[in-house]
């Protein structure tokens, strides 16, 4: 444990201030994993009510664009475990580098997502206000109009990481951050960015992968 | 007692059930409450602060005395949730010979459908003695038929049909109200439940005005709206045949078999891609647009009606 | 500590407002900065309990307002005060804003921000700038509503059913969604902070054993609000989607269920009411402890029942359906499960009891409403076991039988805790001691106005009157009249508080360190205590309500 890291009240000593950050890093990602739930809930009700459309629709996803990008956000985790490693070392040169480089492949993900969602479009499978639509069934269209809702909260929770990594990238390389006293700050961060991916995790064969 | 009413009335073998439930779990709750009560009043004057009064060994925990007073409530408790569970589960097992009376409900009224075809608004008559059982279909929000006189409610789901179903023993004009909160005029969605005797019924069934059947209305939609086109047996189009379907199996595309109950019905009239009949193209069209929830019931009565050996109409 | 020093406020050492205060005040939380800017920036939890207090005091005059308009409405059994829309958007208005905006903060943001330290021997909670953020998120959500009202209000009851909330309310229900998605936040990071705090900043000698009930209480509300608060959430963005682009989750044409919204909205709101009665129980615990002078009979249970509530709260939502067209078999598995969840609630009960035998009973306000709430909210439950039976709820689900059920618990269990804290932890965040008669005057005007109000709509519900109905058969009037009379009496009660309670701030007596007499660490410290709490960490060795239990001859 860094022994000169700042201890500020309400705290006794530095361990309690850590473990405090720890955990309450954990609450608040239990939270998240409560909301995504909500929609999982949904996708499960769909699925349990029409199993065949449902299949049919999931086989319609491209399932090869969503695993590439599961790659992408994986291999962005291990960066994220990496720039922490590099963090409670010290080297704040090569944990910068690392955050950003995940940073960098979250936005790939977005770009790839992106790419997806325009091959949907053409297809006629994205559900756009005020363009027609080519579905098989109405309930592709219910499945396509979730997945798109899924998708689009697992994106905006993805920005808000990549906003969050670059900002400590930024951070960490003009060294605002005392490493490794406060590496607390890069691992609760990884945190969240391991979240993002976990979820991804589940959601990509919910939808891409219903057989 | 008019002035100010304490207890509504009770007019079928069921709600008569209901009430001694009520009164033996009121008293269950007494029971378990009144110790505490007046152990309150009594241990706050007794042992009221400055009053001289026997505080020694004061027990500060007694495992068994609290377990004893989780478990045996619980064990009470349990028994009432068998007898409660019991009745509930009589209200979704109509008779087999139980008439049937198709309700719709719409914002901001009801609209009752009997089988010979009279349809009433905001007004149900019935016959005392006699099961009679409801399929109830929304035209919009979800409502909720409440008949308290029968201690019964059930709401009524946009999407599917729902039931319930009672016998009434004492004739008279009750209330029925919608309990489902459903919008602007929610409070004046109210009604009059009419129970006669059988006699009276006949009666009021022959002087109310002649329209034909409900499944003679069905077989004119079925007509009308074309589902004779693909449906009847001479036609071009394959499509199954419905004569002889209600109540009976029907294999899938997708390997399962269902029973033909109304929910099937309806929901291949309006959701056709949803339960593809085995052997069959998913060309039928859906009519959700086309037919309202009356229209379907109807539909649903005439089909029900198609045995085998009857040509269709 | 400068407490004993003085037993009246000097008239010769006046602050620069012209208001006498005692040493101990001058050198208190509630001097310390004397600004606008010194309060709304604030990290101390006592200050921030204060802000919560004037805000969620602001937001319960609003839905009180509501339930006036509601009460004069159905004086008359023809809906002749307001039109069906107008009724509707009240009694709407009336559930967003007191179950949002004043019950689920009202005793764990005020007392719970205010006390947790103290009772634990820390300075201040584990996260306090994210305390500050949790109270303006609240007041920016709590604004946003206020606007919702001024653009017209939402009508669809405030448990937002679909598909009349997302595909048939002409209201403002995106808006009056997204105001309660906002606040959703401020609970989910009030129970982060309360959870970590409870788990890292214990003092030494503070085991979990030892812990006063409330800070139990307190702990498993904070379980709830982390992990179903985030359900709605999600469940507000769906109907907000389906309502704006047609997401067709709940909307059977497109081959989604309206059932599953009641499945999704009912996981948050059991466990929600939950939120609202814990820690009301918690308080209970803490007033009837320190009013028999006696340790609570069975620590262990009670402490163990307040988690068990919160855990068996997350699997009986499905008792909110049981007509709803939902399987039988799920309804008799929820039924089951609620009977399940009432035992720990009884434990409680019959514990409290036994705490009272033989102890030393004040009959001060405190204490008065600690037995207030003990026989409410035991009526309340009772009613509630009622419910659970699926045969009973069949008949009075959605009548004013199930109203009178939770506003006995809400009402007569939560704002009877509320006011039980208020006037037991007053002297301590105040420093001064109230008019005890005027306390009683209160407690009393309380219980008689509140079954007034309410036990008269057991009745109604049974004899069939729907809820959110403001039109009714004319038989049912008399029941309605004396309700509303009741409601009257209720009011004056709400209101006594805030004349003889102020009127302490300047002319009541200073407190003292521990005017009950009671034991916990939140006594040992100054009233008002310092900014910091503690000058030192203290250090416990002793079990928690540790009064001298009599072994030899009596005496008072």
């Amino acid at each position: 444990m860094p022994e000169t890291a700042p201890v500020t009240e309400p705290y006794r000593d530095p361990r309690q201030q850590h473990d405090a950050a720890m955990m309450g890093m954990y609450i608040f990602l239990s939270s998240e994993i409560m909301l995504f739930g909500g929609l999982f809930a949904a996708a499960a009700a769909m699925r349990l009510a029409h199993a065949a459309e449902v299949v049919q629709a999931s086989q319609a996803l491209h399932f090869g664009i969503g695993g590439l990008n599961t790659a992408v956000l994986l291999t962005s985790s291990l960066f994220v475990a990496l720039a922490i490693e590099a963090g409670k070392g010290g080297k704040a040169a090569t944990a910068a580098g690392w955050l950003a480089g995940a940073a960098v492949l979250g936005l790939c993900f977005l770009a790839i997502k992106t790419y997806e969602y325009h091959a949907e479009f053409a297809e006629g499978l994205l559900p756009v206000p005020g363009v027609q639509s080519r579905y098989a069934t109405s309930i592709q269209h219910l499945f396509m109009n979730l997945y798109l809702a899924a998708t689009a909260l697992h994106a905006l929770h993805l920005t808000i990481g990549i906003v969050l990594l670059l900002v400590l990238a930024l951070q960490t390389a003009r060294r605002a951050i005392p490493l490794p006293q406060r590496s607390i700050i890069l691992i609760t961060a990884g945190l969240y960015w391991h979240l993002v991916d976990v979820v991804w995790v589940f959601l990509y064969p919910v939808f891409y992968l219903a057989r | 007692m008019n002035f100010i009413p304490l207890w509504p009335p009770s007019i079928s073998g069921y709600s008569h059930q209901v009430d001694l439930l009520v009164i033996a779990f009121t008293a269950l709750i007494i029971s378990l409450s009144a110790p505490v009560f007046i152990l309150l009043v009594v241990f706050a004057a007794k042992y009221r602060r400055g009053r001289p009064a026997d505080r020694k060994h004061a027990p500060n925990r007694n495992v068994a005395l609290e377990v004893s007073w989780s478990v045996i409530p619980f064990v009470a408790l349990f028994g009432f949730y068998v007898w409660s569970t019991d009745l509930f589960a009589r209200l979704y097992r109509p008779p087999a010979d139980a008439m049937q009376i198709d309700v719709v409900a719409k914002q901001w009224m009801w609209k009752f459908q009997h089988p010979e075809g009279q349809a009433e608004i905001n007004e149900l008559h019935v016959p005392t003695g006699q099961p009679v059982k409801l399929t109830m279909a929304s035209q919009d929000v979800i409502h909720s038929l409440f008949i308290p006189a029968l201690r019964i409610k059930q709401d009524v789901v946009p999407g599917r049909y729902t039931t319930i179903w009672f016998a009434v023993d004492k004739p008279g004009v009750y209330r029925i109200a919608c309990s489902q909160y459903c919008g602007t005029n929610h409070s004046e969605m109210a009604g009059s439940f009419v129970a006669v005797s059988p006699t009276d019924y006949a009666q009021w069934l022959s002087r109310s005005a002649n329209d034909p059947s409900l499944a003679a209305e069905g077989a004119g939609l079925f007509r009308s709206r074309g589902c004779s086109g693909c449906h009847d047996p001479g036609s071009s189009a394959r499509a199954p045949s419905l004569v002889g379907l209600y109540g009976n199996p029907v294999p899938l595309q997708s390997g399962q078999t269902v029973i033909a109950d109304d929910e099937y019905i309806r929901d291949s009239i309006l959701l056709p891609q949803s339960q593809i009949a085995a052997g069959y193209q998913p060309i039928m069209p859906t009519f959700q647009n086309v037919l309202s929830e009356e229209d379907v019931l109807k539909i649903v009565a005439y089909i029900k009606s198609l045995r085998r050996g009857e040509a269709t109409q | 500590m400068t407490s004993n020093m003085e037993q009246r406020p000097d008239p010769a050492n006046l602050d620069d407002r012209g208001l006498s205060e005692t040493e101990t005040e001058r050198v208190s939380y509630l001097r310390a900065g004397h600004s606008l800017k010194s309060w709304l920036l604030t990290t101390d939890h006592k200050r921030i309990a204060i802000l919560y207090v004037l805000s969620i005091t602001f937001f319960f005059f609003i839905g009180a307002m509501a339930a006036a308009l509601i009460r004069l409405d159905l004086l008359t059994p023809a809906g002749d005060l307001l039109t069906n829309e107008g009724y509707n958007r009240a009694f709407t208005l009336h559930g967003v804003v007191m179950v949002w905006f004043f019950l689920i903060p009202s005793i764990p943001n005020t007392f719970g921000n205010f006390l947790i330290p103290l009772m634990i021997g820390a300075k201040d909670l584990a996260f306090p700038k994210l305390n500050l953020l949790s109270w303006y998120i609240y007041v920016i959500a709590g604004l946003f509503t206020v606007f919702v009202l001024i653009a017209g209000g939402v009508d669809t009851g405030w448990t937002f059913y679909t598909p009349l909330s997302t595909m048939y309310a002409n209201g403002n229900v995106i808006l009056a969604a997204s105001a309660v998605f906002i606040v959703g936040f401020s609970s989910i990071l009030t129970g982060l902070n309360f959870i970590v705090t409870v788990h890292k900043l214990r003092c030494p000698g503070m085991t979990w054993n030892r812990l006063p009930l409330f800070v139990w209480s307190i702990y498993a509300t904070s379980i709830i609000l982390v992990l179903a608060t985030p359900v709605l959430s999600i469940t507000l963005v769906l109907i907000s989607l389906e309502r704006l682009f047609g997401l067709g989750i709940f909307n059977p044409a497109l081959g989604g269920d309206p059932l599953l919204y009641q499945h999704l909205f009912w996981f948050y709101s059991h466990p929600a009411v939950y939120i609202m009665v814990l820690p009301a129980l918690g308080v209970v615990s803490e007033l009837v402890a320190a009013g028999a002078r006696k340790p609570i009979f069975g620590y262990q249970f009670v402490a163990g029942s307040s988690i068990a509530i919160a855990a068996l709260g997350f699997f009986v939502w499905g008792h909110h359906m049981f007509v709803s067209g939902q399987s039988t078999y799920a309804s008799a598995v929820f039924s089951f499960l609620s009977i399940a969840v009432a035992i720990p609630s009884g434990i409680k009960v019959y514990n409290w009891t036994a705490t009272l035998f033989k102890g030393h009973i004040s009959l001060d306000p405190p204490f008065l409403f600690a037995m207030a709430f003990i026989g409410l909210f035991v009526f309340g439950g009772l009613t509630g076991l009622m419910l659970a039976m699926l045969a009973i709820d069949v008949h009075v689900h959605d009548t004013y039988f199930v109203i009178a059920h939770f506003h006995y618990i809400m009402v007569g269990g939560t704002i009877s805790a509320f006011f039980g804290a208020l006037h037991y932890w007053w002297p301590k965040i105040v420093g001064r001691m109230y008019s005890l008669a005027w306390g009683r005057l209160t407690a009393i005007f309380f219980f008689l106005g509140f079954n007034l109000t309410f036990f008269p709509q057991f009745l109604l519900g049974y004899l069939g009157m729907p809820r959110r109905y403001h039109v009714y058969p004319p038989e049912f009037q008399v029941l309605n009249v004396i309700s509303t009379g009741g409601a009257a009496v209720l009011g004056i009660a709400y209101i006594m508080p805030f004349v003889y309670l102020t009127y302490s701030m300047r002319y009541g007596q200073p407190a003292g360190n521990d005017p009950w007499g009671a034991t916990g660490l939140e006594w040992t410290t100054p009233s008002p205590p310092p900014k910091h709490n503690f000058e030192t960490i203290p250090v416990v060795d002793r079990p928690p309500y540790d009064y001298e239990i009599e072994m030899g001859d009596d005496d008072a």
